[in-house]
This record gives C-alpha cells, sequence and structure tokens, in this order.
C-alpha cells in the first residue's frame, strides 16, 4: 500500500464515521419517549341549538310518521325557524343494529326521508344521516332502510371509517374525556337534528332521544355501561341539538335496545318534537308506561340544566291526526 | 397475430378477472361490490375442486358441474389451462420470464431442462386424492361382503379373464401376474369379512392445500387483498394470514430459481391435467428430423418438456413458446406425434406412487389419532353457520377462503391448528377481531362456499322460522359468562352490555337482579328524615352515590326494598322522593350502601353463539363473555341440552 492509497482509505473512513456520528447525534433522544399514548388535537362539538326559541314541544298523534312529524313541526313554528338556507345539516339516526324498520329497533327510514326533505324544502344546502352503529355498519345502513331513505331524499350517508374520529372532552363532565367520538359527519355541519325510536333498555330503562348521541361515540364505549345515567346526561351535555324528533309511533316495550320480534312493539302512535331533549325524553318514557322519575339520567341531566323533566311546564301542542 | 400474444392477452385477462372476483366478494351497495358476479367461477373450473369432492362425497356439488368443461378442453387440447388460463401460473410465468431476462442461452436451457423432480407433483396429487378417497377406498373393501353378487360376478369374470389369457398363446403378459388375480381376490375377500375399514379409512380432502386456483383466491383474499389494503374501511384482519402470504411468496420467488418452479414440481392440478391431456388430439411437437439443435425453443420452454427431444406431453403446458421461437418453423401443434418421438404418461415409478398411495391412506388414520373427531374435540372451532359436521365438512372445504372474504364482518379466519392439522386454513370463528359477531339476517358465507362445506341455507332456516321453527335456529356454539371477569359479577361494577347487544328475541342472555352492599358501605345512622340519612363521621365523596345505581337499605333484616339514592354529600345519603322511608331508621342503626347489579345468565337453549356479546364485551382483552363450539346444531354428540334442543 502507497501513501496515496492509505490517505484515500482513510478519508474514505473519516468521512464514514463522520456520517455515523452525525447521524446518530441527529437522531439522539436525550428524554425518552413520554408516558402513554399520544392524543390528536381536541375537538368540540359545537353547540347546534336555537336558545332565541326556547323549549317548545309538540306531541301528535297519528299513525303515519310522515304526516305527524310534519304537522308537529309545523307546530312548532314550521321547519323555517329551525333550518335556514344554506344550512348544513346532521340528521343523527339510531341505526345501531342490522335489522328490518318493521322490527322498530332502528330510525323508521321514512322519517328519515320525510325530515331529510323537510330541511331541504327549508334550503338546506346538504343533509348528511350518520351514526356509529353497534353490528356491521353497512349491513345496519342498509337493512334498516335508512341507507335507500336518505339518498332517495337527497341526503349524503356517512358510515363510520376508520379515519373519521377525533378525540374530545366535555366540560363538566367526568366520564367524556380524551375520548374518540365520529368527527367526519359532524364538519362543517350548521344544525343537528336527533331521530330516535323509543325502546326499552334493560340497563338504562329506555333508549330515546338522549341515548341516541351514543352513537356519536367511538372506542370501546361499551366501558360507559358501569354508569350508564352519567353517560347518557353527559352525551346530553356533549350534544346541543337543534330538534330532536322521538317517534314513538311503534314503541319497543321488551326485550330493548334489540327487540327482533313483533311481540316485543307495540303501537303507541306518538310523534314527539321539541327543541328540548331532556323534555322529549321525559315524555316518551309515558309510553313506555314509566315517568321521568323512574329514570335516573333524566332527572340528573334536569339537574345538569340541560332541559327539563317536567315537560309539560313547556306547554306542548298536542294533535291528534285521524 | 403472434400465438403468444393471443396467450398473453388471455393470460391478462383471466388473472385480471380472479383479482376483479376476489375484489368484489364483499357486501355492500357500492357498484364495485358483489353484484351476482360468478366469484367462484375460477374454483369451479378447477378439476381437482370437481374431483377431490366427487371422491370425497360421490356428488359433484352445484357450479362444479362447470369443470366439465375444463376436463373437456384438457382431454381435447392438453394442459392448455396452465398457460392461458390459471391466473397462478399466470404469475409463475411472469416472475420466471423477469427472472431468466438477461441470462446467457444456455443458463436459460439449463433452467428449463427437464429434471426428475418433475415427478413429485404426481405423488402430491396422487397423496391428496388417496387422502380424499377413504370412503371410496371403505366401500372397495367392503364390496365382498356388502355387495356380494357384484363381487362374485366381477370376480368371476377377472378369473375366466385370467384363465384366457393364459391359455392363449400369443398373449404378452406374463404369467405370473395372471396367477396374482386368484390371490389378491383371496386376499380382498378376507378382508372385507375381517378389516374394520370404515373405522380405519379416513377421509378428508386436503387438495385445497396446493391446488392452484383455491391457493391463489385464498392468497389475494386473505392475504394480498389486505395486505396492500382495500377498498374496506376499517382494514380486514385474518389471523394467521401471514404464512398464507409467506406460502404464496415462496411460490412466487422460486421462479427466480427455476422458472414455472410450483407449476413443474408441485402443482397437483398441473399433473392432473397431465395425465387427463394423454390422448389430447392435438399436441407440440417437431415436424421432421433437420432440427439444427439450436434449442432457442429449449431457453423458452414454460414446461420443461424438452421440445426438441422426445417431447413429454404430461409436462408441456403449452405455452407455445416454441412454435414462436423457432426459426426454422419445426415446431408445431398438430395431430401428428412429434418427429422426434413423444412421451405421453409421466415420468412416474411404481414405488413412488405406492408410497404416496400408502402415505395418503396412512395420513388422515393419523392426524386423527388425537381424537380431535371425537371426545377430544376442540371447542373453540367455531364453524360458519350452515356448516356441516365436522368429517363431513373435512370432506368437502378447499380452504379456498370465500367464506372468510364475503363475511360482512370479518368473524371467519382461516383456522390454525384449532381443527388439527387436516384443518389448516378452514374457516373458524373469531368474535375478537372484527366488526361484530356473525350478524343474525346475514347468509353470506353459505351462499358463497363452492364446495357445500358450508351449506346455503336459507334466512329462514338460520333463524328457525316456518317450515324450520321446530328445529329452532341454526347454532354454531354457545356463549358463557366468565363469572371471574365478568364486572356485574366479579367487581360490583353494572354492565350487560352482553345482554343489551343480544339480538335472538327473547334475548339468550338474562340478567338477575342483585344488591351488592359496597365495599366499607355499612354505615351508623345519626340522624334520619324521610328522605335523607345523616350518617356519623362519614367519609363519602360527594354525588359519588347519585349515579342512580347506587341504593339504600336498612342493615340488619328490614322488611323495607331498598330505595335508590340520588344524591349524597360527605355524611348524608338521600333516596328517590318518590319512596320515602316508611319507618324511619333509628340514631345508632345501620344501614348499607348497595349497587344495584343486572348479573348476566345465558339460556341455552336460545342462544346461537353468534358471539355478537363476546365481541361488544368490555372487558376487551380476554373477554367475560365467551362463545365455545358447545350445542352446536351441526354437531348432534356436542349437545349442551337433552334432545338436542
Amino acid at each position: 500500500m502507497n501513501r496515496r492509497d492509505f490517505l484515500r482509505r482513510a478519508a474514505k473512513a473519516g468521512i464514514s464515521i463522520a456520517a455515523a456520528g452525525s447521524l446518530g447525534l441527529w437522531l439522539h433522544d436525550r428524554v425518552g419517549p413520554e408516558r402513554g399514548e399520544k392524543e390528536g388535537d381536541l375537538v368540540r362539538v359545537p353547540d347546534f341549538s336555537l336558545p332565541e326559541l326556547g323549549g317548545r314541544m309538540a306531541v301528535v298523534t297519528g299513525t303515519n310518521r310522515r304526516e305527524t312529524v310534519g304537522r308537529a313541526v309545523e307546530a312548532l313554528g314550521g321547519i323555517d325557524i329551525f333550518i335556514k338556507k344554506g344550512d348544513r345539516v346532521l340528521l343523527k339516526v339510531n341505526a345501531a343494529f342490522a335489522s328490518p324498520p318493521m322490527l322498530s329497533a332502528t330510525t323508521n327510514p321514512e322519517l328519515v326521508a320525510e325530515v331529510a326533505g323537510l330541511c331541504f324544502k327549508a334550503g338546506a344546502a346538504s343533509v348528511v344521516v350518520s351514526d356509529n352503529p353497534i353490528n356491521d355498519p353497512v349491513s345496519c345502513f342498509t337493512l334498516s332502510g335508512i341507507a335507500d331513505a336518505a339518498r332517495s331524499a337527497g341526503a349524503k350517508v356517512m358510515l363510520p371509517a376508520a379515519g373519521a374520529f377525533r378525540t374530545t372532552t366535555v366540560p363538566g363532565t367526568t366520564l367524556l374525556r380524551d375520548w374518540p367520538i365520529l368527527w367526519e359527519p359532524l364538519q362543517g355541519i350548521t344544525k343537528l337534528i336527533g331521530l330516535a325510536p323509543v325502546k326499552n333498555h334493560h340497563r338504562s330503562g329506555a333508549s330515546m332521544a338522549m341515548k341516541n348521541w351514543y352513537g356519536l361515540l367511538g372506542g370501546r364505549r361499551n366501558i360507559f355501561h358501569q354508569d350508564i345515567n352519567s353517560i347518557i346526561k353527559d352525551l346530553a351535555l356533549m350534544v346541543r341539538p337543534t330538534l330532536v324528533i322521538l317517534d314513538g309511533t311503534t314503541t319497543m316495550m321488551t326485550n330493548g335496545p334489540t327487540g327482533g320480534s313483533l311481540a316485543d312493539l307495540k303501537n303507541t302512535n306518538t310523534m314527539i318534537v321539541s327543541t328540548d331533549q331532556v323534555a322529549a325524553d321525559a315524555c316518551g318514557a309515558t309510553l313506555l308506561g314509566m315517568t321521568a322519575a323512574d329514570l335516573p339520567f333524566i332527572m340528573r341531566a334536569a339537574a345538569a340544566g340541560i332541559g327539563t323533566a317536567h315537560f309539560e311546564s313547556l306547554r306542548p301542542v298536542r294533535l291528534s291526526i285521524g | 397475430m403472434r400465438i403468444v400474444t393471443v396467450r398473453r392477452i388471455s393470460q391478462g385477462f383471466f388473472l385480471l378477472l380472479l383479482l376483479w372476483f376476489c375484489l368484489v366478494s364483499t357486501i355492500g351497495v357500492d357498484w364495485w361490490q358483489i353484484r351476482g358476479w360468478p366469484v367462484n367461477w375460477f374454483l369451479e373450473l378447477d378439476p381437482l375442486v370437481a374431483l377431490g369432492t366427487v371422491v370425497s362425497t360421490h356428488t359433484l356439488y352445484r357450479g362444479l358441474l362447470w369443470s366439465l368443461v375444463t376436463v373437456g378442453l384438457t382431454i381435447l387440447l392438453g394442459r392448455f389451462f396452465c398457460s392461458w388460463v390459471c391466473p397462478f401460473g399466470t404469475i409463475h410465468h411472469l416472475v420466471g420470464f423477469l427472472g431468466n431476462r438477461g441470462r446467457p442461452p444456455a443458463l436459460r436451457v439449463a433452467s428449463n431442462r427437464y429434471r426428475r423432480g418433475q415427478r413429485i407433483k404426481y405423488y402430491l396429487l396422487t397423496f391428496l386424492l388417496t387422502a380424499a378417497a377413504g370412503s371410496l377406498i371403505v366401500g372397495l373393501v367392503r364390496m365382498p361382503t356388502e355387495r356380494p353378487v357384484l363381487f362374485v360376478a366381477g370376480a368371476a369374470a377377472l378369473l375366466i379373464g385370467g384363465a384366457a389369457l393364459a391359455l392363449s398363446r400369443g398373449a404378452d403378459v406374463p404369467r405370473r401376474y395372471l396367477v396374482l388375480i386368484p390371490v389378491l381376490l383371496g386376499v380382498w375377500t378376507g378382508l372385507g369379512f375381517v378389516f374394520p375399514a370404515e373405522r380405519t379409512l379416513l377421509t378428508s380432502l386436503q387438495t385445497g392445500l396446493l391446488d392452484p386456483i383455491p391457493l391463489v383466491q385464498r392468497s389475494l383474499n386473505l392475504a394480498l387483498l389486505s395486505f396492500f389494503g382495500t377498498a374496506t374501511s376499517p382494514p380486514r384482519y385474518y389471523e394467521g394470514a401471514w404464512l398464507i402470504g409467506a406460502v404464496f411468496l415462496a411460490a412466487v420467488f422460486t421462479n427466480l430459481w427455476v422458472p414455472r418452479f410450483y407449476c413443474r414440481f408441485i402443482c397437483p392440478l398441473g399433473a392432473l391435467m397431465g395425465l387427463l391431456g394423454r390422448f389430447a388430439l392435438w399436441r407440440i411437437g417437431r415436424r421432421s428430423d433437420e432440427c439444427k439443435g439450436c434449442q432457442i425453443c429449449e431457453a423458452a420452454c414454460e414446461g420443461a418438456c424438452e421440445p426438441t427431444a422426445e417431447i413429454r406431453i404430461s409436462e408441456c403446458v403449452l405455452c407455445m413458446n416454441c412454435v414462436d421461437s423457432c426459426r426454422h418453423e419445426l415446431m408445431g401443434y398438430r395431430t401428428v406425434p412429434s418427429a422426434a418421438g413423444e412421451r405421453t404418461s409421466p415420468d412416474i415409478g411404481r414405488r413412488g406412487l405406492l408410497l404416496s398411495f400408502a402415505s395418503g391412506v396412512a395420513a388422515i388414520p393419523l392426524v386423527r389419532l388425537g381424537g380431535i373427531l371425537g371426545t377430544n374435540w376442540n371447542p373453540a372451532l367455531i364453524r360458519p353457520p350452515g356448516s356441516l359436521a365436522e368429517p363431513d365438512f373435512l370432506k368437502r372445504c378447499i380452504k379456498c377462503g370465500q367464506c372468510m372474504r364475503i363475511c360482512p364482518t370479518n368473524i371467519i379466519h382461516p383456522a390454525g391448528m384449532e381443527g388439527g392439522l387436516e384443518g389448516l386454513w378452514t374457516p373458524v370463528l373469531n368474535f375478537r377481531i372484527g366488526k361484530s359477531g356473525c350478524q343474525l339476517r346475514c347468509i353470506a358465507c353459505g351462499y358463497l362456499c363452492p364446495t357445500g362445506a358450508i351449506r346455503s341455507v336459507s334466512l329462514e332456516e338460520k333463524l328457525g322460522r316456518k317450515e324450520f321453527a321446530e328445529l329452532g335456529p341454526i347454532r354454531v356454539g354457545t356463549a358463557f359468562v366468565d363469572q371471574g371477569r365478568c364486572l356485574p359479577w366479579a367487581m360490583d361494577r353494572p354492565c350487560i352490555v352482553c345482554q343489551e347487544n343480544c339480538p335472538v328475541s327473547p334475548k339468550a342472555i338474562f340478567t338477575r337482579e342483585y344488591y351488592s352492599t359496597v365495599r366499607d358501605g355499612i354505615l351508623v345512622v345519626e340522624r334520619a328524615d324521610p328522605l335523607t340519612l345523616v350518617v356519623v363521621g362519614g367519609d363519602l365523596e360527594p354525588g359519588r352515590l347519585a349515579t342512580g345505581d347506587y341504593y339504600c337499605t336498612l342493615a340488619g333484616g328490614s322488611a323495607e326494598p331498598p330505595r335508590r339514592i340520588v344524591d349524597n354529600t360527605r355524611n348524608s345519603v338521600t333516596v328517590a322522593p318518590g319512596s320515602p322511608w316508611v319507618s324511619k331508621p333509628g340514631s345508632g342503626s345501620s344501614i348499607a350502601i348497595q349497587i344495584r347489579l343486572q348479573r348476566p345468565y345465558v339460556d341455552p337453549a336460545l342462544c346461537t353463539g353468534c358471539g355478537i356479546c363476546e365481541h361488544e364485551c368490555p372487558v376487551s382483552g380476554k373477554r367475560a363473555i365467551r362463545v365455545s363450539a358447545e350445542n352446536e346444531s351441526r354437531n348432534r354428540r356436542h349437545s349442551l341440552l337433552p334432545k338436542g334442543v
């Protein structure tokens, strides 16, 4: 080896050492990993309520959902006072189970179509229908008839995709802290309407308008069943809807919330529409043969100031169709 | 257009077609999802699927009739399927071609020379078909006792024929073989009376392990489409899919060493077609002896069938490369035999054949020695709804993965060792992975199953309605509550998510109410009014008992029912206004703070084992309610209840 070769080799070795060294220094982490998983930025569900309207409620009896819901909304002042031109509306349905509409375990598709149609009539720019179901989402939206009904009314169905969730913390709650919620359908939304059937629920007593927001939760949300009344109250704190529509045309009296048999159902022919979700649930409870006092989540939501459990104090408009 | 161009178009078309079929095998309303596409078409065209199931079940199921088209064409044309249709062959063809590119011709000729190892595929075919032929062999062994007339007539015909041959002068059959006839007939008769064949010889269809069509379909369905991401969201998971992917990649990568390695050495379907094509009307061959020996054709030969020498018809995959590449236009696909001669039969030896036959006969009895189909059955082996009883299931399942791909909730998985060695890659339900349990109103898996291992049941049959009401719904297993893990059972915490999600009506999961005194929950009353009790000391967290699940009762045998607590301070407890204390607890008396629990129970008469409860159980590690195959409908011996109800 001559000197030139040696110097060349030494230079190459030097560069290699310098490269490895600088790479090591560049990547060097003095502190080590932080504790816990990293959460994304927190999101907050906007307040969609219209406080200037105050608590309003209409209870319309009848068998035809399209008629009863239409009359009820009319009785509250018409759809135009809730939905303005250019509004982007989210209809939060209950599509929890892959079950046909006949079994009333999910929001009735006709009701979805009618409400979506009303929103468009009021000039809504877009209507989104969404839920994070318990069973397979595609099967749920298809079998329940909600997907078809929404599309035929011109609304967009949003299934919960893997990336659709963001983390939220709801102030004033103990349970909803750093918890993923279905965020994608909420993005850019200006009005939110909840559409829920009245159902028996073994754990909480009843599944109605407030319980319907459970479908906005992601993650292993079932752990909240350990404190079901608190989570329902917390959900009602998280979501301030423009309107809730509680469909008691057919009430699931037993075997809820899945049902599965016509024998579980009873025709109660009542459509409840309200700006106050607590009052709507308090009224819905009567269809199940209960009162608000029997359902701790209603009393606690009322105590938290979300609404009133004495729904009669809203002087609900009562109408009857045929 | 050159013939090889036509071939490439055909190969590309069928490969894309298979990809498309795999892709659309998902349930949904999007345009690319299942819409009556014949997604099983390749499996149905596959004569080995047909032959294997015919051998094991003695019937040809539904669409497998398509295989007759392939059989007919193969008898007429030879192994056209390998180079014109088979998507797995196309992948090998392409990778082998790329691997050989740039190599000198001599090396390419060397890599495409015939190797003795190419006989292995015939042995594998023999092995797999023999393993599937257990019941067929039983029938043969049993013939002397069960069909004596037929047997005696056949034996007589054989004996007379043998005698006639022995007496005739022109016969070129060695006499010693003829002597064997009566000996064999004697042994056969003896076996028929003595040998308990039906208990010894067992049937299991294992062709799907190596049959290229199920293999490629399975690899695409479970490994590749998931690996590269599918249009489904969330992504789909398959337990143990790594092995399926690894086998696929190994099969593909070996092409870099020897082109079409899999086709030449392993493919049992190729072997079957090699046998079928021995009477082909058209064959590849040389026109005359004017060959210059340039070996250009050998360098491009896909089948390694020695086209310039005595061509091996059973190895020729009809790639047409020799026809295309011969500069002297000596090679042709004609009815006239090759000028250089041809070998129509594969190069297999009697010993190898006997060995593979014997191994095939022995294999299944051997793997079942563990008693996995008997008392040692594995309750973790939960089969999709409509699956046949295990022995019959194993006669049909070709491990193609169609059920696993179509399952909308992604709960059907390729089994590892749950079903024993022979159950590898057969469908098994896993309720931890996936989006839910088995959906009540879904019958997709049985609808798609190409061989009827999972019966195509109607919704009525699955749910046990109408004419199936007496039989009840199809059960894949039963859920069991693990009381050591269940929150209301083990940890005094309300839950009953399982009960809530139970989809049958009435629910198979029901609850019993139980008021459990909480830890440190005995308190001493200081004073009381009808609704509020003030306790001595008191270290309660304000509002903690206000969730609606806490109750207060008088300790020490009071007749009063527990009262629901609506609020508490550090040292007082308020009960619901609707239920004031009738007899106020006296100062100094004890009260108990209780939590109201609903403890889940499973009614085995109603549980279908759908696994939705297991999937939803909030104890997300090892679930507190788990399904096992007890009481599954498909096997009465696994019944839990009398009468099999």
